[in-house]
C-alpha cells in the first residue's frame, strides 16, 4: 500500500482522533487528510506532475507532515532537507534532483532565493509562515495552498514500487547522495517497526528528530499507520522542557538518539519512574553508550528501551529486544521481521560468530538505489528473492547467538550528535576559505555528541587565519552539525605514499565500538 | 550593570552564533526560533556564561526563560550574580 493511502484509511477509521500536535497545532486524522488533499490539487495545478520532486526546507511542524502527505497524493517523491541547509549546496540538489518546486519558510526564505539564483533551475518556491503584508513576489504563500477554498485532490496512485522519498545523506566522496526509497520500502520498514515495538492506535509519540532523517520520517509513516498521535518538536535544546512536554502529553513513546539521552540523564534531579506514561524508548543512529542505557533504565523503570540500528539505505535494518539490553548491552540485536541481516567474508561468505566482516541486508526496505548515481547502485545493491541486498560498508561481528554487533565503518564518515558528516565535505569547505594549504578533519570522541569535529588546518606561508574565522567560514557553508568545533593549527600535515592526507590514530582518538548506528 | 551584561552577551552570540542567522537578531527574539542556537549551541552558551561570569548553571535553570533571548539572558544575569 502506498504512504498517502495509509492515512485515507487512518482518517476513515479515526476520523476526529488527534494525528498531530505541533507548537499550537493540532490536527485530527479528518484535517490532515483533507489538508494534505488541498495542498495535492494545489501541487497539480502549480504543474507538478507524478514523480516529480518536491524539495522541503522546513523545520519540524505541521507545514512539513502536511508537504509530506500532499506531495504524495500528487504523485510525487518528497526530498526533506536539514533545515540550516546552506545555499551552495541546496542549489546543488536543486540542479540534481531537477526538483520542481521547494516547499520552506519565511526563515529559509533568504537561503533558498539564493540558491535558486545560482542554479539554472526555475523552482516554484511555496513559503510558509510568512507575514501577511509580506510581499512574496513569484513564490506563493503555503497556507493559500491548503485553504478552504482549495478543492480536495480527486486523482488516487496505486503503484506501490513508484519512488516515495529521496533522502539525502552524507557520501564518502563528500558528495551527498540521494537515498531512493519506494512506497514499498518505506512500507516494508515501518510495518516492520510498528511489529516489534508493538505499536498501537493508542500510542502517542513525541519527537524531536529532524524531519529530514529516515529515523525522524518512520515516526509521521508509523503514525499514520497505527492511527496514532505524534507530537513534533523543534529542538532537543532545552532538555527540562521536553521532559515537562513528555509528562503533559503523557507521551507513551520517544524516540531518541544517544546524546539527547547524554543531556537527559546528565540532569541530577530526576526521580526514577518520573514519566509513567512512557512505555517505549528507542535509540538509533549512534553507538548507546552502556553506562548511558543503565541510566536510562533506571530512570524508566517500566518503559521498554529498544537499542536499533539502521541507514537512510533501509531506513531500519535491526533491532534488540529491550529484554536483551542488559545481557548485551553492546548489541544493536538482529535483524528487523521480515528481512536478513547477517556477516560475510571478504570472499562473501558467511562469517562464522566472532569473525569480523560486512553487514549484509537483504528484504524489501532495501532502496531501489541512489540518484543519478547509477554505478554505486550496481556495486553496493543487488536483487535477491523478496528485495533486495544491500552491502552497508559497515563492520560486524555476531556473537554465538546471532545477535549482532557494531565493530566501525569501512569509510571515514564521522558521527557526530547521531548524525553523518563526511570529512570531505567539511575539507572541501575549509578549501574553500584563502590562505588554507592543506586541511584535514576528525572525529574527536565527546560524551556527550559521540564524536565532535576538528579541522587540522596548515595555513600559507605568511597567512595568519584565527579558529574563529575559520569556524565562521564553515558555519556559511555547512549545515549546522558538520561546522567543526575546534581548529588546530600544524606546520604540516601527515600523508600516505600515494599523497593522501591520513590522520593517525594516534592524533585524533576516531576509535570507535560498539552499537553504532 | 544590566547594559554591561547585555552588551557583553550580544557580542558573544554575535561572534560566535550571528552569522548562522539569515537576518538581524532582536534582543526578545527566541534564539532557538530564528536558527541562531542548536541544542550543542545552548552547551556552549551555558560555557560561555559560566566562565565569563563565574557562576554554575544549575540543570532546572537551563530552560528558555533563561536563555533563549538577549533580554532572558541579561535579567538570568542580573538575578543570579544579585544572589552570589
Amino acid at each position: 500500500m502506498r504512504i498517502e493511502a495509509r492515512l485515507r484509511d487512518s482518517a476513515r477509521r479515526f476520523g476526529t482522533k488527534t494525528a498531530l500536535i505541533a507548537g499550537d497545532a493540532r490536527l485530527t486524522y479528518a484535517e490532515l487528510d483533507m489538508l494534505s488533499d488541498r495542498l495535492a490539487t494545489s501541487l497539480a495545478r502549480g504543474g507538478v506532475k507524478p514523480g516529480d520532486r518536491v524539495l522541503m526546507v522546513l523545520d519540524n511542524g505541521h507545514q512539513a507532515v502536511i508537504s509530506f502527505f500532499g506531495i504524495w497524493k500528487a504523485g510525487a517523491v518528497p526530498c526533506p532537507l536539514y533545515p540550516s541547509i546552506k545555499a551552495e549546496k541546496l542549489s546543488g540538489i536543486l540542479t540534481s534532483t531537477g526538483a520542481s518546486v521547494i516547499i520552506t519558510q519565511t526563515r529559509q526564505r533568504m537561503t533558498v532565493d539564493a540558491a535558486v539564483s545560482m542554479s539554472a533551475a526555475q523552482p516554484l518556491v511555496i513559503v510558509a509562515q510568512a507575514d501577511a503584508g509580506n510581499d512574496l513576489g513569484r513564490a506563493l504563500r503555503f497556507e493559500d495552498l491548503i485553504g478552504s477554498e482549495v478543492p480536495a485532490a480527486s486523482r488516487t496512485f496505486e503503484n506501490s514500487e513508484a519512488l516515495a522519498l529521496l533522502l539525502h545523506t552524507s557520501g564518502s566522496t563528500g558528495q551527498p547522495k540521494g537515498v531512493m526509497l519506494t512506497h514499498a520500502n518505506v512500507e516494508a520498514a515501518c510495518g516492520a517497526i510498528v511489529a516489534y515495538l508493538g505499536s498501537t492506535a493508542d500510542d502517542i509519540v513525541l519527537s524531536v528528530l529532524p524531519l529530514s532523517f529516515g529515523y525522524g520520517i518512520t515516526q509521521v509513516v508509523t503514525m499514520v499507520m497505527t492511527g496514532g498521535t505524534l507530537v513534533l518538536e523543534k529542538s532537543f535544546a532545552f532538555p527540562r522542557k521536553i521532559l515537562e512536554r513528555l509528562a503533559e502529553v503523557k507521551a507513551t513513546g520517544f524516540p531518541l538518539v544517544p546524546p539527547m539521552a547524554a543531556l537527559m540523564t546528565g540532569i541530577k534531579d530526576l526521580e526514577p519512574g518520573f514519566l509513567p506514561h512512557l512505555r517505549t524508548i528507542t535509540s538509533a543512529a549512534a553507538a548507546m553508550p552502556p553506562a548511558i542505557a543503565e541510566r536510562l533504565q533506571q530512570l524508566f523503570p517500566d518503559t521498554r528501551l529498544f537499542l536499533m540500528y539502521g541507514q537512510t539505505e533501509c531506513l531500519r535494518a535491526t533491532y534488540l529486544p529491550p529484554e536483551e539490553v542488559s545481557r548485551r548491552p553492546l548489541s544493536v540485536g538482529r535483524a528487523i521481521p521480515g528481512t536478513r541481516a547477517f556477516v560475510i567474508d571478504e570472499d562473501g561468505r558467511p562469517a562464522p560468530a566472532g569473525t569480523i566482516g560486512e553487514l549484509v541486508i537483504e528484504g524489501p526496505h532495501v532502496m531501489s538505489g541512489y540518484w543519478g548515481n547509477a554505478l554505486t547502485s550496481v556495486r553496493a545493491l543487488s536483487p535477491v528473492a523478496g528485495g533486495r541486498r544491500l552491502h552497508t560498508g559497515d563492520l560486524f561481528r555476531t556473537d554465538a547467538d546471532g545477535f549482532l554487533y557494531f565493530i566501525s565503518r569501512r569509510d571515514d564518515i564521522i558521527k557526530t550528535r547521531g548524525e553523518k558528516v563526511s570529512p570531505q565535505e567539511v575539507e572541501r569547505a575549509l578549501y574553500a576559505l584563502p590562505g588554507i594549504r592543506e586541511a584535514a578533519v576528525a572525529g574527536i570522541d565527546d560524551p556527550i555528541f559521540g564524536q565532535v569535529i576538528r579541522a587540522y588546518v596548515v595555513p600559507e606561508d605568511g597567512v595568519t587565519l584565527t579558529e574563529r574565522e575559520i569556524i565562521r567560514h564553515c558555519a556559511q557553508l555547512l549545515e549546522d552539525y558538520m561546522v567543526p568545533k575546534s581548529v588546530e593549527f600544524r606546520d604540516a600535515l601527515p600523508r600516505t605514499a600515494t599523497g593522501k592526507i591520513r590522520l593517525g590514530a594516534d592524533e585524533t582518538n576516531t576509535a570507535t565500538q560498539g552499537n553504532v548506528a | 550593570m544590566a547594559e554591561a551584561f547585555e552588551n557583553s552577551v550580544r557580542e558573544f552570540i554575535a561572534e560566535n552564533f550571528l552569522f548562522r542567522a539569515d537576518a538581524e537578531v532582536s534582543n526578545n527574539q527566541s534564539l532557538l526560533e530564528s536558527g541562531v542556537i542548536d541544542s550543542t549551541g545552548v552547551l556552549e552558551l551555558i560555557a560561555f556564561l559560566e566562565q565569563t561570569y563565574g557562576i554554575t548553571v544549575a540543570d532546572e535553570e537551563i530552560v528558555p526563560e533563561n536563555l533563549d533571548s538577549i533580554d532572558n539572558m541579561t535579567s538570568y544575569l542580573s538575578t543570579k550574580l544579585a544572589a552570589a
